[in-house]
């Protein structure tokens, strides 16, 4: 997927002013963090449960070769096959491989954020195989030819009407002519449509929340069942999973499970958590032929052991954005690539470099409401001030700010000079806001006035000039 | 004890400062207010520039050496000196055990009350509904949530009366609001909304910052809602003029 | 691909592993250690609400499993055709489904219904309704666990629109790691069927405007027989 996270300005220009998405977000804002706020509730070991998911994902990854190569050897045991892509650029050739081995034309695709970074569909299509999302959010999305907004509700800035009309334009040379305008009947005329393609299409590609080393077992986790579908009926199975995904043992996933789906939407449990292990058995009367496991790097590895590993832990339940009022403002579009909100801002930088994210991570107020709720505990604000901190080493912070901020730093470490200066600055900022107690336009500081007043001191001197004043 | 008064106090609302001083005068401390302090280095750290922040960090250590406590009338600023100082020094111990240890001195205003003196009123009055923001440091790093409600509650005259969401970001995240004016105003004119729809006269908050971004979007809106820092209003400084309103210090 | 870049490709990524975590391949006692881990899995924090005693355990998974959006109703074995048969003429659904070829299901006394037709193997895109068993119930969410086999196909879980699911009193368990439990008792450790399907209530999805509707791929109906005795 093409970046526009450099835009990423403009992008939040673009998605203030458009007002289905406002309406999309005030409503998500309210709905997402009410419901895990009441499912954490409901479990009194939610808090110890968080812990415990924080050390398992720290311990799988201070032992990730290991419990991969474990991955690998119980994958192959079975008859299946695993395929190791260190980039983006071997995972889409590995899976393109793969689908003309068997001749594929079409490919059901369950929602998958790495298929998404590595850029596959344009990939397939380019080749002439056709991917079909079935996820259907990401199915909306792909028949409107937009990036998802949110990495568990990928169609979440659209409303229904915008639906109905993408529906019509692109189901009625199938038979469906009419214009819907309740939701469940969208719902059961994309079930239709897409029911067809999941019988028709050669390979299933899904994605995995979990990889059990323990058993070789890819795990999925969704609500509408068509990752189940695609990796049930067609021909060939692909899971597509980056490295940090595999976890020890089947007792852990029971710890994440009970924390993924209560962050992510609120709910006790997914309606479908699906363990595949392996290809179809003797005497089996479904499943299919082939299984196959990429499993993709792309920069993750150089990560482990550094201030920033902590990133890795992340289980993609979406918490931090739902809870994140930046997100709430301007959506996940305006971050510009596959991965929103504060954990995007934390791996885009990682994955595309930080001279193209350079915004993300300082578009954030560090109000902390993420690392609050992250249910693996990643302390995403102080990730984010690490990458501020690589920006201003390599001097990618904007000129004006480090000017301003060499100048105050300046008088910030002598503090005769500093206590000047700021009697002065408050004398000026009292007398000449003396008549309104505020003011409307004041220089240097448009950013704040163009949309509020700046509160005027009273009279009188700073505290400190007033304290000496009172304590001689 | 010392205070640590933060630059926007001193600058822009001295009021704050005495207040903050009067709550711990009447609760039997001796305030002192250490010269050479100025600011916490906040700017600095959330702008990445840590060298800068060791230097304002290793001053501020220095100005409330020998202190047994250390309060400041802001979630922030006090947040930034028990979670985050010690962290700046991991490759130099004597100066880490000496942030550490002014970490486990300091204190926002209102939990230092509450939770360090056991503080359970103040005699004070206030005539008014009034509504509180949870400033996010104050919230998030500190526990700030019970303390101001609990104090506020023995104000005599005045009625508290919850917004819909106290709890998320005003939109200050100082350099953040001039960075991303934007965004910044995209959630504060949210806030404003939320205060307006509560019904109050008055909001109040444990924070400058976050009050001086609010006081500036309910006043550009032409809202008629009184902005104080619940240290005024605890202290019985109510009748300062309120945030961003003209009239002078009554000092 | 070939095989000496597949190998190469792996070597790479293990080797940039290990040289971020600055240690070779895991040896000695560190080794030990997560071989120990994977022989005997440590269980999390204990969840009060996955340890109930018996009748409180089946009262906890009926309850959630309705919280779920499933319905459930709870039988004597003789019973179960007749719930069957009422629970589809109740729904104004036809009084045919296909059925999970599994002895336990076949022994069932399905000749007392007459009205009802029952087609058995794998599920069809075009089946209303379909009969299964279950490998286990979880009380603690009121999940259902599917293990795949010729006696149990998968797609019986998903393509109808109608899903009924027979499950024995017996079978419904605490939690989770309970029913890892069976399934490496029933399959060998380190062994699981080809899928395991665990499934809170009818298929569902948010997409649109974020509100909940049911049935997006999977079955709109789940209706849960649980039989006593």
């Amino acid at each position: 997927m093409q970046s526009t996270a450099r835009s990423f300005k403009d992008n939040v220009d673009t998605a203030l002013a458009d007002p289905n998405l406002q309406d999309s977000l005030s409503k998500l804002k309210v709905g997402f963090s009410e419901r895990r706020r009441q499912a954490a509730e409901r479990l009194p070991e939610f808090e110890a449960l968080r812990d415990r998911a924080r050390d398992i994902k720290n311990h799988a990854l201070a032992n990730l070769d290991f419990y991969l190569e474990e991955f690998e050897r119980k994958v192959t045991a079975l008859g299946g096959h695993v395929h190791w892509a260190p980039t983006a650029d071997d995972a889409r050739r590995i899976i393109a491989d793969l689908c003309r081995s068997i001749g594929a034309r079409t490919v059901a695709k369950s929602k998958s954020m790495v298929a998404e970074e590595i850029g596959l569909n344009e990939h397939l299509e380019a080749l002439g195989i056709a991917p079909i999302e079935t996820d259907l959010g990401e199915y909306i999305i792909q028949l409107r030819h937009e990036p998802p907004s949110h990495i568990i509700a990928p169609a979440v800035h659209l409303t229904k009407d915008q639906v109905a009309d993408t529906f019509l334009e692109h189901h009625s040379k199938l038979g469906f002519t009419r214009r819907l305008t309740e939701r469940n009947d969208l719902v059961a005329e994309a079930r239709a449509v897409l029911r067809q393609k999941f019988l028709d299409a050669d390979v299933g590609l899904t994605g995995a929340n979990f990889l059990v080393a323990e058993t070789g077992s890819s795990m999925l986790v969704t609500n509408e069942g068509n990752a189940d579908l695609s990796n049930t009926l067609p021909r060939m199975h692909i899971v597509l999973a980056s490295i940090e995904k595999v976890i020890p043992t089947l007792e852990d996933a029971a710890v994440l499970l009970r924390v993924l789906a209560r962050s992510a939407t609120g709910q006790e449990s997914s309606a479908y958590t699906t363990l595949n292990t392996g290809p179809k058995r003797p005497g089996d009367l479904d499943g299919p032929e082939q299984y196959h496991v990429v499993i993709l790097d792309n920069g993750r590895s150089s990560v482990l052991g550094t201030e920033m590993q902590d990133m890795l832990r992340c289980i993609r339940c979406g918490a931090c954005m739902n809870h994140c009022p930046v997100y709430g403002a301007i959506g996940g579009h305006a971050y510009g690539w596959v991965y929103p909100g504060p954990i995007g801002a934390v791996l885009t930088p990682q994955l595309l470099g930080v001279e193209e994210a350079a915004n993300l991570p300082n578009a954030s107020t560090f109000c902390g409401r993420c690392e609050s709720v992250c249910p693996v505990r990643i302390p995403l604000p102080g990730l984010m001030r690490h990458w501020r901190e690589r920006e201003f080493e390599r001097h990618l912070t904007p000129k004006a700010i480090r000017q301003g901020l060499a100048l105050w730093g300046f008088m910030a470490r002598r503090p005769r000079l500093y206590r000047r200066m700021t009697a002065l600055a408050n004398r000026l900022l009292a007398l000449l806001g003396r008549a309104e107690g505020r003011y409307r336009t004041l220089p240097l500081a448009g950013g704040w006035t163009r949309f509020r007043d700046f509160p005027a001191p009273p009279a009188g001197g700073t505290f400190h000039a007033q304290w000496r004043r009172r304590k001689p | 004890m010392a205070l640590f008064v933060t630059c926007l106090v001193d600058l822009f609302r001295p009021s704050v400062g005495f207040a903050a001083v009067k709550l711990l005068e009447e609760a039997g401390c001796t305030v002192e207010v250490p010269p050479l302090q100025v600011c916490c280095g906040q700017p600095a750290y959330n702008s990445g520039d840590r060298a800068t922040t060791r230097a304002i960090a290793a001053q501020v250590v220095e100005a409330f050496d020998g202190y047994d406590a250390v309060v400041a009338p802001s979630g922030s600023c006090a947040g930034m000196l028990t979670h985050h100082y010690p962290s700046l020094f991991e490759d130099d111990p004597a100066m880490q055990a000496r942030a550490k240890n002014l970490a486990d001195r300091s204190h926002e205003l209102t939990s230092f009350l509450v939770d360090v003196l056991g503080m359970t009123k103040v005699a004070a009055r206030y005539d008014g509904v009034a509504t509180y923001h949870d400033s996010c440091s104050g919230l998030r790093e500190l526990g700030v949530k019970q303390q101001p409600r609990r104090l506020l509650a023995s104000v005599e005259g005045l009625e508290l009366r919850e917004m819909t969401s106290p709890e998320v970001c005003c939109g200050f995240g100082g350099t953040f609001c001039v960075k991303y004016p934007e965004i910044s105003n995209a959630m504060v004119g949210e806030k404003s909304a939320d205060i307006a729809a509560a019904g109050a006269d008055t909001l109040l908050a444990g924070d400058l910052g976050c009050l001086m971004n609010m006081a500036g979007k309910l006043q550009r809106e032409g809202r008629a809602v009184r902005v104080r820092h619940v240290a005024e209003v605890l202290a019985g400084l109510g009748d300062e003029a309120p945030i961003g309103e003209p009239g002078g210090s009554r000092r | 691909m070939s095989e000496a870049g597949s190998q190469a490709d792996r070597a790479a990524i293990l080797g940039s592993i290990r040289r971020a975590l600055r240690r070779g391949p895991l040896s000695g006692a560190a080794r030990q250690a997560v071989d120990a881990r994977l022989a005997d899995p440590p269980r999390g924090p204990a969840v009060g609400r996955a340890a109930l005693a018996e009748p409180e355990k089946v009262a906890l998974f009926c309850q959630w499993a309705e919280f779920n959006n499933a319905t459930v109703a709870r039988v004597a074995a003789a019973d179960v055709p007749g719930e069957i048969v009422g629970y589809l003429a109740r729904n104004n659904l036809p009084a045919a489904a296909a059925m999970a070829p599994s002895p336990a299901l076949e022994a069932l006394d399905w000749a007392s219904q007459r009205m009802l037709t029952l087609r058995h193997g794998r599920g069809e895109g075009a089946d209303q309704v379909s009969i299964t068993g279950a490998f286990a119930g979880i009380a603690e969410t009121g999940t259902l666990v599917m293990a795949s086999g010729p006696e149990h196909p998968v797609t019986l879980n998903l393509l109808p629109d109608t899903h009924i699911v027979v499950l024995r009193e017996g079978d419904i368990v605490g939690g989770y790691e309970e029913v890892w439990q069976r399934l490496r008792a029933r399959y060998g450790k380190d062994a699981m069927p080809r899928t395991v399907n665990t499934i809170t209530g009818p298929s569902r999805t948010g997409d649109i405007e974020q509100t909940i509707e049911l049935g997006a791929h999977g079955p709109r109906r789940m209706h849960i027989v649980v039989v006593g005795g």
